[in-house]
């Protein structure tokens, strides 16, 4: 026999191998090599997930019992696939428009981002996916026992409960790993979704591999294999038409909506053609899965023992003919089921939680809104990872508390019932514009109630009060109350009841609220994207103009989708509005795209949420309204005419504004040089002339001076002398550098050293306070091809400058350099003083834009301009940078030198 | 009794000396360094007579000029202007903004001593200028 303890050993490899193939992955994607990673196929594999250990170990167990029956929850996937293939078409389409993070972010999003129905199918989602965690966690445990009590004399005991436990903190580690690396829940997690797609294959192979056996190596062949099916039990089983078809249905409705189903179908969908392929090739895979579940039940209720569980013929059979290896990849096969839809499952709750339970709190809790400090991304994250272990903890108590029920079938149903009362919400959502926010709230409040009053409450037994009097004569003796015979409806199948009346008034609940309730402007304007998503993809005009400052979105966007990420999509949209810098005008169109970028992140109701703190409210026209109510194919398209023209003119128009200002600007600044030139010449001259007439007038005295003054002055004069000639070597230098006369001495060298150098220079002046620096000595090691004193020059300005003007209690500049994609350097002086006034970052590298007065600078302010000059020289860019906290500058090079610029 | 001066400037080295100049000659000389409490500051101190430099932090000298015009108190004071820019148009705000009179920069000392000691002179031969408001 099979040791127990090589078993656990191969169960660990095998879990070891998942987590090597993840990390594999996630490398690979992240230095973009994904490659075969994201092909259909992959995805195809990844929608495997349907196949649970249920329908691993649970078709046979159910076969067994109720015949064919069990074929039910394979040809309702394989129905959706196939026949309503165009609604999951719509439903990736609008998930990728809309950046959809879940099932609940899906409903929320559509009924005018209300957090009330997030909430909602959150605690559905939760509710519903708890007991089919649980049912894996048993199935695992089974498993494992099934070794064991094939074995006694293993070193290990199996303890069902132990071994629940383990497996559960090893997903918890897993999926925590690979699930919540990024924050952008519509980022694919490709790490998973390889390993899931592996351990498809593992259960295939397991699956059909314990059927070939069993038909080729038990049995004689397919005939003989059929006329053993005809003698069988099996066979002889009645199919319950109704029961039937509602399973299937059912069945379907469930694949739709289960959270893990939506989170593979639709958010960690990369490309919308994979369906093409998953259209046929997944209903295969089904049919592969499905194949031997009746023979093997046949042999199963033939050759072994009655009171063996047909739920684990899968293992059994093969340890009963001694087949050791058949059986271990059998066991991996079961494995392998019952963690990919643990991790999935845990992954797309801990996101709905996260995202419409703790955000909404968490947003609520701060008062003044979303522009507070502190990083929003460690908040979410964490929320995430304590999501994850939460939802384990509670499959499994439910695992404990249900005493590890013996027909995992049955577990499955309840499930399935529970979360397809989100169908008639989602369904009506997309196709329905008439449907509203009451309604669906209506339609999930009752669903669930009659589900759980009906289903999910009776599997507890008397646990939850459910005692045999209560379903035979109904609460307080009302009878039409029976939870399996609501409403005087006797004689039928539970689970046919508990489906049917669930869903029926869950439905009806949500066609009348509907029709009664008039929807909110959000809600008509969602709805009109839902409904209408093939049509026109993109603007819902729900932003009212130029209320939010630029620069306090960028601080947010900062804190929820990273700062380089926020700062390339404010630096890409203000230059396709022909602006400069990182401040784009907080256009309409613009809230519109930061919106569904945050909503990526943290689910679209806190987005809108936190928007809505920035951007003060929203305002819907009446325009707006007009356009939803009666829009023609033929207005559309008029109208998208108009709006690219419009878009067109006042693009052209903000540059022309901005050219303007500029020009008024530098005339001004003009006219100002040579007021300027003259001041500061005459400044020092000033001195310099009063001191020397001083000096002349006392040697010409009768009385000396005393010898402390004459040194005193004389130092004056000395000093101002200096100034005098730095100003004009400053002025000298600009001119060269403006008209592109400077010769520049290109050569190798490391950033790094630059860096040294400028420190070493500027500590020792005597100017300024002490400054804290702060660097990452090792990222700075780049090769770089410049001018090493021109570019030792400006950095040593920018720390003078922060010397100077920081003006923090603990001033500390921060210098980080990176090296980026297109082969620049860019490199980030910050600091953690105040920073500079919005209205002033136009103009801080103009000539003689001194934002201070002039004894406590000390200079001309000619620094930054000179700066900008030599970089510009040097081939790259010098600008501010917004929303950093202090002044923060950034520099961006060329990496190596182009000759002929 | 010695004559008080306020010397309303901010360059250090411009201070030391127009103080060495002045306190040489027996005027006690006091400073003041920001623009934007310069007014306040000649209200306290009561001065018999102003310099006032042209590019301070705060608020212009020009600014100062017609705010203590406007003062009934300083209507009279008397007020040297100084400027290191020195273009007409500088000459001709002052003279509207009603200045005693008007420097440029760099100056010989003896005309900066000469300047400030004709202006008090003036301010005491002549000691009804008020009923002669400028409002050219």
């Amino acid at each position: 026999m099979l040791s127990f303890n090589l078993l656990v050993l191969a169960c660990l490899s095998y879990a070891l191998f998942l987590f090597a193939v993840a990390f594999w992955a996630e490398k690979r994607a992240e230095r973009g090599q994904l490659g075969w990673l994201r092909s259909p196929v992959i995805y195809t594999l990844s929608l495997s997930i349907y196949c649970t250990a249920w329908t691993f170990y649970g078709a046979v167990g159910y076969a067994a019992r109720s015949g064919i029956e069990f074929a039910t929850i394979y040809m309702g996937p394989t129905m959706v696939m196939i026949g309503w293939w165009w609604i999951l078409r719509k439903l990736v389409r609008i998930g990728r428009t809309q950046r959809i993070t879940s099932v609940a972010d899906l409903i929320s999003s559509r009924y005018g981002k209300s957090t009330t129905l997030g909430v909602l199918v959150t605690v559905l989602a939760v509710v519903g996916t708890t007991p089919y965690i649980a049912l894996q966690l048993q199935s695992v445990a089974l498993s494992f026992a099934v070794f064991g009590v094939a074995n006694p004399g293993g070193l290990v005991e199996p303890d069902l409960n132990h071994t629940a436990l383990w497996v559960a903190a090893g997903l918890v580690l897993f999926t925590i790993l690979f699930g919540t690396r990024n924050l952008d829940a519509n980022e694919r997690h490709h790490g998973v979704v390889t390993a899931i797609a592996l351990e498809a294959v593992v259960k295939f192979l397991g699956l059909v591999g314990v059927g070939i056996f069993v038909v080729w190596g038990i049995g004689d062949g397919v005939g003989d294999m059929l006329a053993r099916i005809d003698a069988s039990s099996v066979s002889k089983v009645d199919i319950d038409g109704t029961r039937f078809i509602t399973l299937t249905i059912l069945s379907g409705a469930a694949f739709l909506t289960l959270p893990r189903m939506f989170q593979v179908l639709v958010v960690e969908n990369a490309e919308e053609r994979h369906l093409f392929t998953a259209g046929w090739a997944f209903p295969l895979y089904l049919f592969g899965m499905s194949l031997f579940v009746i023979p093997i039940a046949v042999v199963g209720l033939d050759v072994l023992p009655a009171t063996s569980n047909p739920d684990m013929f899968v293992l059994t059979l093969p340890l009963k003919y001694d087949q050791q290896g058949l059986a271990t990849i059998s066991f991996l096969g079961g494995f392998s089921s019952a963690t990919s839809m643990v991790i999935v499952a845990a992954i797309a709750l801990s996101t709905m939680v996260s995202n419409h339970i703790v955000m909404p709190i968490w947003l609520s809790f701060r008062k003044d809104g979303a522009t507070v400090s502190g990083d929003v991304r460690s908040v979410v994250l964490l929320s995430r990872r304590l999501s994850i272990a939460g939802v384990l903890a509670l499959g499994y108590f439910y695992f404990r508390l249900s005493g590890g029920s013996e027909a995992l079938a049955a577990i499955g149903m309840i499930s399935f019932t529970g979360i397809a009362q989100v169908l008639p919400a989602m369904l009506g959502g997309i196709f329905w514009r008439g449907a509203t926010r009451t309604g669906a709230i209506a339609g999930l409040l009752v669903g669930f109630a009659v589900w759980a009053y009906t289903m999910f409450l009776p599997s507890f037994g008397e646990a939850a009060g459910y005692s045999a009097d209560l379903l035979a004569n109904g609460p307080w003796g009302v009878s039409l109350l029976r939870p399996q015979a609501l409403f005087g409806v006797m004689g039928v199948d539970p689970v046919v009841h508990a489906v049917v009346w669930s869903l029926a008034l869950n439905t009806g609940a949500f066609l009348l609220g509907s029709l009664v309730s008039f929807p909110r402007p959000v809600e008509r304007l969602q709805g009109a994207q839902f409904v209408n998503v093939f049509e026109h993809t993109g603007s819902t005009r729900s932003w009212a103009q130029g209320t939010a400052e630029a620069e306090d979105l960028l601080v947010m966007a900062q804190r929820i989708i990273g700062a380089s990420e926020a700062q390339t999509l404010f630096h890409v949209e203000a230059e396709a509005q022909g602006k400069q810098g990182y401040l784009p005008d907080a256009t309409p169109q613009f809230l519109e795209r930061l919106e569904r970028e945050l909503a990526g992140s943290v689910g679209a109701a806190t987005a809108h949420a936190m928007l809505g703190q920035i951007a003060g409210g929203i305002v819907v026209s009446v325009e707006d309204l007009m356009a939803v109510a009666d829009e023609t194919a033929q207005m559309l398209e008029h109208s998208s005419q108009l709006e690219l023209q419009s878009e067109e003119l006042a693009r052209t128009a903000r540059k022309l504004r901005e050219a303007n200002e500029k020009l008024t600007e530098l005339s001004i600044q003009k006219d100002a040089f040579l007021s300027q030139i003259s001041h500061e010449l005459r400044t020092p001259m000033t001195s310099i002339r009063a001191f020397s007439e001083i000096l002349r007038d006392g040697g010409q005295s009768s009385e000396p001076m005393d010898p402390a003054s004459l040194t005193r002055f004389s130092g004056i004069i000395h000093d101002e002398a200096r100034r005098l000639t730095r100003l004009l070597d400053d002025l000298l230098d600009l001119s060269v550098l403006e008209n592109g006369q400077v010769s520049l001495n290109w050569s190798r060298t490391n950033l790094h050293d630059v860096i040294e150098r400028a420190l070493d220079t500027t500590a020792q002046g005597l100017e300024g306070q002490d400054l804290g620096i702060e660097r990452n000595a090792i990222s700075e090691h780049i090769a770089i091809e410049t001018d090493t004193d021109r570019l030792a020059q400006v950095f040593i300005n920018l720390i003078a400058n922060a010397r100077k003007y920081c003006d923090a209690d603990v001033p500390v500049l921060r210098i980080s350099a990176q090296r980026l994609a297109n082969d620049h350097i860019q490199i980030d002086f910050i600091d953690n003083g105040s920073g500079i006034p919005k209205h002033k970052q136009n103009m801080i590298f103009e000539k003689f834009s001194r934002l201070t007065d002039q004894a406590k600078a000390g200079g001309a302010g000619l620094g930054l301009a000179i700066c900008r000059e030599i970089v510009v020289n040097l081939g790259g860019s010098i600008s501010y940078l917004p929303g950093q906290g202090g002044a923060a500058f950034r520099i961006d090079v060329p990496r190596v030198h182009h000759k002929g610029r | 009794m010695s004559k008080r001066v306020l010397l309303i400037e901010d360059e250090p080295n411009i201070i030391e000396a127009i103080r060495f100049i002045l306190s040489r000659d027996g005027w006690i000389v006091e400073t003041h360094s920001d623009g934007a409490t310069a007014v306040a500051a000649v209200g306290k101190k009561r001065p018999d007579i102003v310099i006032l430099d042209v590019m301070l932090p705060g608020k212009s000298g020009f600014d100062i000029l017609r705010e203590l015009r406007c003062d009934a108190d300083h209507a009279n004071l008397p007020i040297l202007m100084l400027t290191a820019r020195g273009q007409k148009k500088d000459r001709d705000m002052a003279q509207a903004a009603g200045v005693s009179a008007f420097m440029t920069k760099p100056f010989s000392n003896s005309d900066m001593l000469d300047a400030v000691n004709a202006l008090v002179s003036e301010q005491q031969t002549t000691p009804t200028v008020a009923d002669a408001p400028s409002d050219e």
